[in-house]
């Protein structure tokens, strides 16, 4: 079987993990949540082997030498959506917060989706700028970067959700959907975790992007629209950081900013490359 | 100093010592950083006003918004925010170190009731035997603890990880240090370029923006260029330059291919290879054998050039085309005889039997066409960039230190109290609350037992 087609299988699994993991908040049922867990890990283990599978191809075309599965817009978002599993699966073992998986899968299962159904999925060989061991490791530390903040920006939303309805209905305990969710001092510190995590992989993967322009064109920073806007979302967590212990901007304003990161991260990663020009626009 | 100018002072360092101006500064910086990727930076001004009027473009050239990196508000906001962490560093760090430093020993009652990680136990037995064995249990759960008496209470201290507390000021110093590294870098260094056709040398190189080129000291040859493709597609697979450096008359390094991703370095400057193109119109490669003899001769020739056959006779190459028509590379050749008419024939490469059928007294073959390139090398010289690296070092330890690890701190207090021993259990972390609560849990527990055995 190619790797495209456990791709498919693996877009179904994180289908139903995220279809599960709904339930599991409307019916408040552990064995729906165990379910949605199972399928979320299954379609995990899955789509590691369908990566390593990948890579074993890229040495099957002729007269390629190879390469790590990371080099086209395909590639990167079927990795961005592995990343996304690897840290959910690391909060959720380390905090077991069930409910969190409603709001995180979702953004894995569209970058699949998006993936196999829109994307160019051809193996092509690696243009001379790509030909660096610099690609593995700046792609891998932004993206567990970027992973690490799509479950912030989750969390922050089941936050700013929480808050709201526990604002309003004071008086009565929070039943529904909300009923479930972790109480808010919790998603304020998960939030704040997940963003702990991703602060020092994204600033790792500016730094080895700037390491390698340095080492394949000689300046390591030149304001290209790429950089600059990993900038904006590094100093956008680095506010995060910040406001998290300042009077006033700790709460709803630090899940504001959260989201708001992750979106500027989204931009980083697809909007620099849809819609505007640089260095990076070959990468796509 | 009047009162007033002193207060006006101190409301100026504490809006610089403030994270509030933390978060207005990095969040101006972002939202700033955005007009550079939207509008196109460092075009020329006719290319801006074939986009916007000339009242707008004035507008926005006096702004800076043309090289806003590198502008006056920019650069400003930047100042700002190095401002702002210098003096929350100074303010709040000089406390740090001594807490670090000089751990209070034997702090207060009124200090103790501070900390939310507390436990407190009366036990029978003399005070003595009683604080050796606390220092044992504390030895043995947490670190080797140091022992103090005051005002007839035995204090009992350990910590754990105590640099932890330097991590935030080893991430702001690293933004210090990676903006150190890049003014060195931009007073310093330099940035150029330089093509080199094969076969050629070079001694100096451009920079941008400066009329006149740059002497470094030693010559660079092209000795070859070359690009490969993926099969038979248009997919490159290889940009290779092969470079020598002679130097002083010395040849320093020699024939070493450079390709994108694995420049070249010599003397503090970097050869990048950046760019390639054709060089001048080609040469062709061409035999020329007498009829009726077995000897071959092989000349390359560019256009215009003449080369002087063994008998005499000598060969022009007037004119060549990589496509003549639809026959393939063909070139044009006048022959010039010492003495007697000049005669031009017309050889062709994918035909090679064409001029032997003229029954001529030379038979020419077109071996080879070649394009010549030129091959474009981006040049720098950065001394600062090491700096730059450290700097990118401290951040991210800087971050993990600060992001992962605690200074835990633990007191135990333990005093007469109307006959018994009393024994106080006090532990502290620097950050991370909740993980440090379940742990602290758990040491009670340990803690109660340890009282209770005997």
């Amino acid at each position: 079987m190619s790797s495209g087609q456990l791709f498919n299988f693996v877009t179904i699994g994180y289908f139903a993990a995220m279809i599960l993991f709904i339930g599991f908040l409307a019916t408040h049922s552990n064995v729906v949540a165990k379910l949605a867990s199972y399928c979320a890990y299954v379609g995990f283990a899955v789509q590691t082997y369908a990566i390593g599978l990948r890579w074993y191809e890229t040495y099957q075309i002729p007269g390629s030498d190879g390469y790590a599965p990371m080099s086209n817009l395909y590639e990167s978002v079927v990795f961005f959506s592995w990343t996304i599993l690897l840290i959910y699966i690391l909060i959720d073992w380390k905090y077991k917060q069930r409910a969190v998986g409603a709001f995180v899968i979702p953004f894995a299962f569209l970058a699949m989706t998006w993936a196999q159904l829109r994307l160019d999925d051809a193996i092509a060989p690696l243009v001379p700028a790509l030909q660096s061991n610099w690609l593995t490791y700046h792609v891998i530390t932004c993206f567990l970067g970027y992973a690490a903040f799509a479950v912030a920006c989750g969390v922050s939303i089941m936050y700013l959700i929480k808050v709201r309805k526990e604002e309003n209905a004071h008086n009565s305990p929070a039943g529904g959907i909300v009923g479930i969710f972790p109480s808010s001092k919790i998603l304020d510190d998960l939030n704040y975790k997940a963003i702990m995590i991703g602060f020092p992989l994204l600033s790792l993967g500016i730094i080895t992007g700037a390491a390698w322009a340095n080492y394949a064109w000689g300046t390591y920073w030149s304001w290209d629209p790429k950089e600059t806007w990993s900038l904006i979302v590094w100093f956008i967590y680095a506010a995060f950081l910040h406001a998290r212990i300042t009077r006033g901007w700790a709460g709803r304003k630090a899940a504001i900013l959260s989201i708001v990161g992750f979106a500027a991260t989204i931009f980083c990663y697809l909007g620099v490359n849809l819609l505007l020009a640089g260095l990076h626009s070959y990468g796509s | 100093m009047s009162s007033q100018q002193r207060s006006f002072l101190n409301s100026v360092w504490d809006l610089f010592c403030s994270l509030k101006l933390t978060i207005f500064s990095l969040i101006a910086l972002a939202v700033t950083s955005i007009i550079g990727t939207v509008l196109q930076q460092n075009l020329e001004r006719k290319q801006y006003l074939t986009i916007f009027s000339e009242d707008t473009y004035n507008l926005l050239n006096r702004l800076q918004f043309f090289d806003m990196y590198h502008s006056y508000w920019f650069i400003g906001l930047l100042t700002l925010f190095c401002m702002n962490l210098i003096c929350c560093s100074i303010k709040r760090f000089p406390r740090v170190w001594s807490m670090v430093h000089h751990p209070n020993l034997t702090p207060s009652d009124q200090m103790l009731k501070t900390f939310s990680n507390v436990d407190e136990k009366l036990v029978t037995g003399d005070i003595k035997s009683v604080s050796e064995k606390m220092a044992k249990f504390v030895a043995d759960n947490f670190a080797v603890a140091t022992m103090h008496e005051l005002d007839g209470n035995t204090y009992l201290y350990a910590e754990k990880t105590r640099y932890a507390r330097f991590g935030v000021y080893i991430t702001h110093l690293s933004i210090l240090v990676i903006f150190l590294g890049a003014i060195i870098g931009n007073i310093f260094g330099f940035k150029g370029y330089v093509n080199i056709p094969e076969g050629g040398s070079i001694d100096r190189i451009w920079l941008r923006n400066v009329p006149e080129p740059l002497p470094i000291g030693f010559d660079v040859r092209c000795e070859d260029f070359s690009v490969s493709f993926y099969g038979d597609s248009q997919r490159p697979k290889e940009f290779r330059s092969v470079l020598t450096i002679v130097d002083q008359g010395e040849v320093k390094i020699d024939h070493r291919p450079i390709v994108v991703n694995d420049p070249l370095n010599y003397k503090g400057l970097t050869f990048y290879q950046s760019s390639y193109g054709p060089a001048g119109d080609g040469a062709v490669a061409i035999k020329v054998k007498v009829r009726g003899e077995e000897k071959n001769d092989a000349f390359t020739l560019e256009r215009g050039d003449e080369v002087a056959l063994p008998n005499g006779d000598k060969v022009r190459l007037v004119d060549f085309s990589p496509t003549f028509r639809n026959f393939g590379p063909a070139a044009r050749l006048e022959v010039v005889p010492e003495a007697g008419v000049k005669r031009v024939v017309t050889v062709f490469k994918n035909f090679a039997k064409f001029d032997e059928e003229r029954n001529g007294k030379y038979i020419f073959t077109l071996v080879d066409f070649k394009q010549m390139y030129y091959t474009g090398l981006q040049v720098t010289k950065d001394p600062g960039v090491w700096v730059v690296w450290l700097g990118c070092t401290m951040l991210v330890l800087g971050c993990v230190v600060a992001f992962f690890m605690s200074h835990r701190r633990l007191w135990v207090v333990i005093n007469d109290q109307k006959g018994k021993v009393g024994v106080r259990l006090v532990g502290s972390a620097h950050r991370n609350q909740p993980a440090y609560e379940l742990y602290f849990d758990e040491l009670k527990n340990k803690f109660r037992d340890a009282l209770s055995k005997d």
